[in-house]
């Protein structure tokens, strides 16, 4: 009994390991990758100096931010001031221990669960970490004790709040449609691609409550063009002005861990997660090992595609003022929102 | 007030709808003008390694010249410092002993020859006052450097590479 416990507190404690590991890596490759990306679309080449391709931009990126003078103003709060990015950076970790990643691997006969909790209400879990997240930007901003911090921090706080409800609208209708809150559950009734006649993805039940979350998932992440709480032009460097160091490198390392995190979430809530179009065969022919790794890659093809879709964004469309970022979000998306549940209530009594 | 011109246009901006309000046509046409931008080839050159070719009339670093026999031209004349309209040309002339004929080709020569790099301003004057053909400014753009004394270039740079070597 005790060795059996052992044995899945070790094996979970190995498995948010590689967790942690790998979305470090991504978020450290997604700033090298953000530099690429912008450089492609705007006719340039990119760092390319730091190794072949520039590949080694990111370890060179960190070492600069460990290096740097570390401040703290006299005047901010000494406590928070380190609280905040700390804050960040760890709901923007926590949140990826309910990601289904793959269906249970075999090696020999033991079974190895690729998801850390499986608990039943996953979705309410991301929930309550995303708008914790939020905490981090506003004691960070707060502490800093600068009026364009403070600025900056209100305007994460007015931000993440107005659309985390159409965020929660959206997801709602979702739910209606999976009947869980369990995102193994709802990642295995989007098994294959194909059944009974039709799409078994969500996201061809549910487009436009995937359009409203992926808008909510841009302004909860503070990308562009929500980016209001940095925005440099009015506010300094918003909330992370005051921050030098590798407290600066948290605040921006924790957005693009929470990009990599919503990516995951939109990736198994509305595009299937790890199935894929003839998986089935795919696992019959390489076996319990095989199989749902190749399900992982697809998993994060998933993900590195919503990843570059953030970047697309993020080089396309200019930064939204702030009347236009309330407007949309509580005279367009909250409104959508709510007519998508009804529509969706609708279809499914009526025509199921 | 009356219009001053016929020429004038009625603008018409009808209100937005729904969609519009939305952002959502802009945003798509905007994804489609940088996704077509992301497949167009790169306008960058990668500058040390490669290099835009310059035009016929470029004027670069200065490069003292030799003659066919490998002898410096400059006969420290003083015409060069005298039409730069920088300043930056200073020389100090020497008399050429017995025994250098194959060094210098006059019989006076610039025994320092300083050229402020930070001061000139590539006229090409330099090059139009020189009597003997002895200056021209056919370098490459002067590297950077992070003294300014540095940026004082002596014989030892500017003077061509002799001859047979």
């Amino acid at each position: 009994m005790e060795l059996a416990l052992i044995g899945f507190v070790g094996e979970k404690f190995i498995l948010v390991g590689i967790i942690f590991g790998i979305s470090l890596v991504v978020a450290m490759y997604s700033t090298y990758a953000e530099r690429k990306v912008a450089a492609f679309f705007q006719d340039r080449v990119g760092p390319n100096r730091a190794g072949p391709l520039g590949i080694l931009q990111p370890l060179a990126d960190g070492a600069k931010m460990f290096m740097k003078e570390e401040i703290i103003p006299t005047r901010a709060s000494s406590l928070l001031f380190i609280v905040g990015p700390s804050l960040a950076i760890m709901t923007a970790c926590i949140g990826s221990a309910v990601i289904p990643w793959g269906q249970p691997v075999i090696i020999g006969s033991d079974y190895f669960d690729l998801q850390v909790a499986d608990i039943n209400v996953g979705v309410l879990y991301i929930f309550g970490v995303v708008s914790l997240g939020v905490y981090g930007v506003m004691i960070g901003g707060w502490a800093s004790n600068n009026k364009y911090s403070l600025l900056g921090a209100i305007r994460a706080a007015s931000q993440n709040i107005s659309y985390e409800i159409a965020m929660g609208l959206s997801i709602i209708a979702l739910l209606m449609v999976t009947g869980t809150l369990s995102l193994r559950e709802i990642v295995e009734q989007q098994h294959g691609f194909w059944h009974h006649g039709y799409f078994t993805w969500n996201f061809f039940r549910q487009p436009l409550g995937f359009l409203l979350f992926i808008v909510c998932a841009f302004a909860e992440t503070n990308r562009t063009p929500f980016d209001l709480p940095e925005c440099e032009t009015e506010l300094v460097g918003g909330y992370h002005t005051e921050y030098s160091s590798m407290k600066l490198g948290f605040y921006l390392f924790s957005e693009y861990i929470n990009m990599f995190v919503s990516s995951a979430v939109m990736s198994t809530l509305y595009f299937g997660g790890y199935n894929y179009p003839g998986m089935d065969y795919v696992n019959a022919t390489l076996g319990g090992t095989w199989g749902p790794l190749v399900g992982v890659g697809v998993l994060f093809a998933k993900i590195v595609f919503f990843i570059f879709f953030f970047m697309w964004v993020r080089w396309t469309i200019p930064r939204f003022r702030y009347d236009q970022l309330m407007d949309l979000g509580w005279k367009i998306l909250i409104p959508l929102a709510i007519a998508n549940i009804v529509l969706t209530g609708l279809f499914s009594t009526f025509f199921k | 007030m009356e219009p001053l011109t016929s020429k004038r246009k009625v603008i018409e901006s009808k209100p937005l709808n729904f969609l519009e309000r939305a952002y959502l046509p802009a945003i798509l046409s905007g994804l489609r003008i940088t996704g077509k931008h992301f497949f167009r080839k790169s306008v960058t050159i990668r500058y040390p390694e490669q290099k835009r070719e310059f035009s016929e009339n470029f004027r670069g670093m200065h490069s003292l010249k030799r003659d066919e026999e490998g002898r410096e031209r400059c006969t420290a004349c003083g015409l060069c410092a005298l039409s730069c309209p920088a300043e930056a040309i200073t020389m100090i002339a020497a008399e050429r002993q017995p025994g250098e004929e194959h060094l210098y080709r006059e019989e006076k020569y610039a025994a320092v020859y300083e050229i402020n790099m930070l001061r000139c301003i590539f006229c090409g004057l330099c090059e139009e006052a020189c009597p003997k053909e002895a200056i021209y400014l056919d370098g490459d753009i002067v590297p950077s450097n992070y003294l300014r004394k540095d940026f004082i270039y002596g014989k030892d740079k500017l003077v061509e590479e002799p001859l047979n070597q």
